[in-house]
């Protein structure tokens, strides 16, 4: 198989959507990632649903304090202008949709957009976090995930077969080989890795794919 | 003269605690702002039967050592001796983690019931218990496994999900510190339920790391008010 983008790559890329001045919430896993690659001159403010709006970056080993982490359980360092409050005013930014972005990552995307990210056959205890409010009430929702699954399978597909985390969700779509867009349209495939075409790239996806007049390979 | 709510231990302010209680114990993730001394005292006094309500189950002292080197103590501690029989949270168990934690295990046995709800619905849930309402309708939810057997309502053109309240018999919760009346102010992200929880059950016991006397808290920054208070246990780090 042709080279993909390694986890870096992608958060980097990912990181190219963070506006100077918005609110993010990362999700857990790769997600967090993206925290390392802010754009040279933009300021963002990372919210964790347990309560802390503003966080800096991860806790080095000396400095690790364990009543400072985000909602990836990582401990992280104060910055100018942090703030906390309790996990109720925490979703009330949340699902009142006060959050600019969230980067979620997941099991499939569906092609009208229902995001599937908790839940697993056979895994009936586990739980969905914050996700679903995530999903249900930001602004923007970016899933960023492998295109296939370690066995092969295609995760961006016609319809959800894992459990939903919400409907008509997401807005964006980052994988290790393409950048896709929601729109009226349907998913609409923007971006493609090096040395990839639109075709190799519906070959690995399910649904139906519009390709990008302009479409391009991944900038960064 | 008020009730003096200061305790000379965990497991004096815990032992009470009876078979069948509903207890909400407070904190984030796996080591955020959990009353670990409060938890530990109920996994000694060793009341059966209990719904636990918090946000996740944990893994218990064994499991947490492949999270954080040396390991650490959580809610897992409970499930040792079997006395949870249900518990309400948004992360039973952790979807990553292929040795599964004894709740999943326990749940598979069919010895544990478990209620699945979103976190910010859990948290609300919580709070309009706290706040004497008869429960609330959210967006979250919708169109997902969480809607089955709810009431669904269109509000401006939007389905939302009719959700109940919840309360409890007790509240183990965490603060940074409590003055003698029971006044609170937290650290950090140890924030996080304590401080709604605090408000949603009959009676609510907190674990600080400092207590100090009225006067000493600036009240522009106390979270919790006295009056949620009934028992501090101060415990030294």
């Amino acid at each position: 198989m042709k080279p993909i983008l390694d986890e870096q790559t992608l958060a980097l890329r990912v990181a190219r959507e963070f506006q100077d001045g918005m609110s993010i919430n990362l999700g857990y896993g790769m997600p967090g990632l993206c925290a390392n690659f802010i754009s040279e001159g933009r300021t963002v403010y990372f919210h964790g649903e347990n309560g802390v709006l503003g966080y800096g970056a991860l806790g080095e080993d000396q400095e690790k304090d364990y009543e400072l982490i985000n909602a990836s359980d990582q401990p992280v360092t104060r910055a100018p202008g942090m703030c906390f409050f309790d996990s109720a005013m925490s979703f009330d930014m949340i699902r009142g949709g006060h959050i600019d972005l969230v980067v979620l990552g997941a099991y499939q995307v569906s092609q009208s957009g229902d995001l599937a990210n908790w839940g697993r056959p056979g895994r009936p205890a586990t739980g969905m976090g914050g996700a679903m409010d995530l999903a249900t009430g930001c602004k923007s929702l970016i899933v960023m995930m492998r295109h296939i699954t370690k066995d092969g399978a295609p995760r961006i597909v016609k319809e959800c077969s894992f459990p939903l985390t919400a409907k008509n969700c997401v807005d964006m779509i980052f994988t290790d080989i393409a950048v896709i867009a929601m729109t009226e349209k349907g998913l609409v495939l923007k971006e493609v890795a090096p040395g990839w075409t639109a075709e190799e790239v519906q070959d690995l996806t399910e649904a139906p794919l519009v390709v990008a007049e302009d479409l391009k390979e991944v900038e960064l | 003269m008020p009730t003096n709510k200061v305790y000379a231990s965990p497991s004096h302010a815990v032992e009470d605690f009876f078979d069948g209680a509903t207890i909400m114990i407070g904190g984030f993730g796996s080591y955020g702002g959990l009353p670990i001394d409060l938890i530990l005292a109920l996994a000694e006094q060793g009341a059966k039967n209990l719904t636990i309500i918090a946000n996740q189950a944990g893994v218990g002292f064994e499991l947490s050592k492949r999270i954080k080197p040396g390991g650490y103590h959580d809610i897992g501690a409970l499930y040792a001796k079997e006395q949870v029989k249900k518990f309400i949270g948004s992360v039973p168990a952790l979807g990553g983690m292929p040795p599964t934690s004894p709740l999943e295990t326990l749940h598979k046995e069919g010895k544990v019931e478990i209620e699945i709800v979103p976190q910010g619905t859990l948290v609300e849930r919580i709070r309009a218990g706290a706040g004497g309402l008869g429960g609330f309708y959210t967006p979250t939810g919708v169109g997902t496994p969480v809607e089955k057997g709810k009431e669904k309502r269109v509000i401006d053109g939007r389905e939302y999900l009719l959700e109940m309240p919840l309360t409890a018999d007790f509240a183990l919760i965490k603060a940074h510190k409590a003055d003698t009346l029971g006044n609170l102010v937290y650290r950090g992200t140890a924030r996080s339920f304590n401080p709604v929880m605090a408000m949603a059950a009959k009676i609510t016991i907190v674990e600080v790391d400092k207590l100090v006397q009225p006067g000493e808290l600036d009240p522009e920054v106390v979270v919790t008010p006295h009056p949620f208070v009934n028992r501090i246990v101060e415990v030294n780090k």
